[in-house]
């Protein structure tokens, strides 16, 4: 029985490196923003191996409604690659820290345009067998207060401290009332005693 | 003594029918055929009358909130007043009473203070129209009251 668990093990330990040397790269699933502002697209990965000189991180874009994706950051050698002639040119900035296997990059001025789906693409080599991660970019303008969240907040919180004010000042005068209760008590007290010490003495 | 009791009583039933009116009235402002806030913005066509919600900008938020928590105020300050009517020793204040009918016309002080800078001007024949009156009205009545019940 102890064999055969000895033998299974050993067999599981030998196959499951070899299925987990694939490198895991994670993005967000959905990321939300508002138009003309700025969001930082985050890329990290998993890999069994040290991170390796030669680490690439690669970001394509595909428009909503677009078939096809195009490149739009490239990380090797060391050094950076942005956009400078499709549609992010000028407002693409990395931010991550490849040595971290942190592959994350930023997106400035965002435009309705930018609706769309941007993939990354992680190799750390010889780990180089893995699945590109994709996150979406929802881009919308100005969400509206819902009504009446700000009138119940504020009525809430005015009667909220109104009943904390009630139950403090029934607590003082509470605690109040039983000092002064424990005082006459100590001070009967003696009284009683003395009375009894008088009465003894005759 | 009975007499001014009496008074304050009235008064302090006047006050919270001009509060009730002023906030629930959608007429705060007014003009042609058009009357706004402070819950629905109501229009007059030759088809008929359509109202639709306000709008939901935080200022207008913040005025409803302070318009309704002076009147409920102002009801506990009409409260507290008929319980000490009958509990009070004699010489006693009507503290709460008064303490409640200052934080109720403190409301709607601010509140009015907000409606009047924070409206969108620049509407051809808007004008301010009689529940937003009503409010600034109700904030200076419930001063003699105070007085009486502080003496």
């Amino acid at each position: 029985m102890l064999t055969i668990l000895a033998l299974a093990s050993v067999i599981l330990l030998g196959i499951v490196p070899q299925q987990s040397e694939a490198i895991v790269i994670y993005t967000g699933w959905e990321r939300h923003a508002l138009v003309g502002s700025d969001i930082r697209l985050s890329c990290s990965f998993f890999s069994w191996r040290w991170t390796s000189d030669d680490v690439t991180f690669s970001w394509s874009y595909r428009a909503d409604g677009a078939r096809d994706s195009i490149s739009v950051f490239h990380y090797t050698g060391g050094s950076p690659y942005v956009d400078n002639k499709g549609p992010f040119r000028d407002r693409l900035e990395f931010v991550g820290n490849p040595g971290r296997r942190d592959g994350s990059i930023l997106l400035k001025n965002l435009d309705y345009g930018d609706n769309g789906t941007f993939t990354c693409d992680a190799k750390n080599p010889p780990d180089i067998v893995g699945r590109a991660s994709s996150v979406r970019l929802l881009v919308f303008e100005k969400v509206p207060i819902q009504a009446g969240v700000i009138t119940g907040a504020i009525i809430g919180a005015v009667l909220g401290l109104l009943v904390l004010v009630v139950v403090i000042y029934y607590l003082m005068r509470f605690l109040v009332a039983r000092r002064v209760f424990n005082l006459s008590v100590s001070k009967h007290g003696k009284k009683g005693k003395g009375k009894e010490g008088s009465q003894q003495r005759q | 003594m009975l007499l001014i009791l009496l008074a304050v009583l009235i008064l302090h039933l006047i006050i919270l029918v001009l509060l009730f009116v002023s906030t629930i009235a959608n007429a705060w402002t007014v003009g042609g055929t058009k009357n706004t806030d402070l819950w629905y913005s109501c229009l007059t066509t030759n088809v008929g009358y359509h109202c639709s919600s306000a709008s939901n900008e935080d200022w207008i938020q913040a005025v409803q909130a302070l318009m309704v928590l002076s009147v409920l105020f102002c009801l506990f300050s009409l409260v507290f007043f008929m319980c000490q009517l009958f509990t009070l020793v004699k010489g006693g204040r009507f503290f709460f009473t008064a303490v409640f009918q200052i934080l109720a016309s403190l409301f709607v002080m601010c509140g009015a203070i907000i409606y009047t800078v924070m409206r969108p001007d620049g509407e051809k024949d808007a004008a301010f129209g009689f529940a937003y009156i009503l409010a600034w009205v109700s904030f200076p009545l419930c001063l003699p009251p105070l007085t009486a019940m502080c003496e």
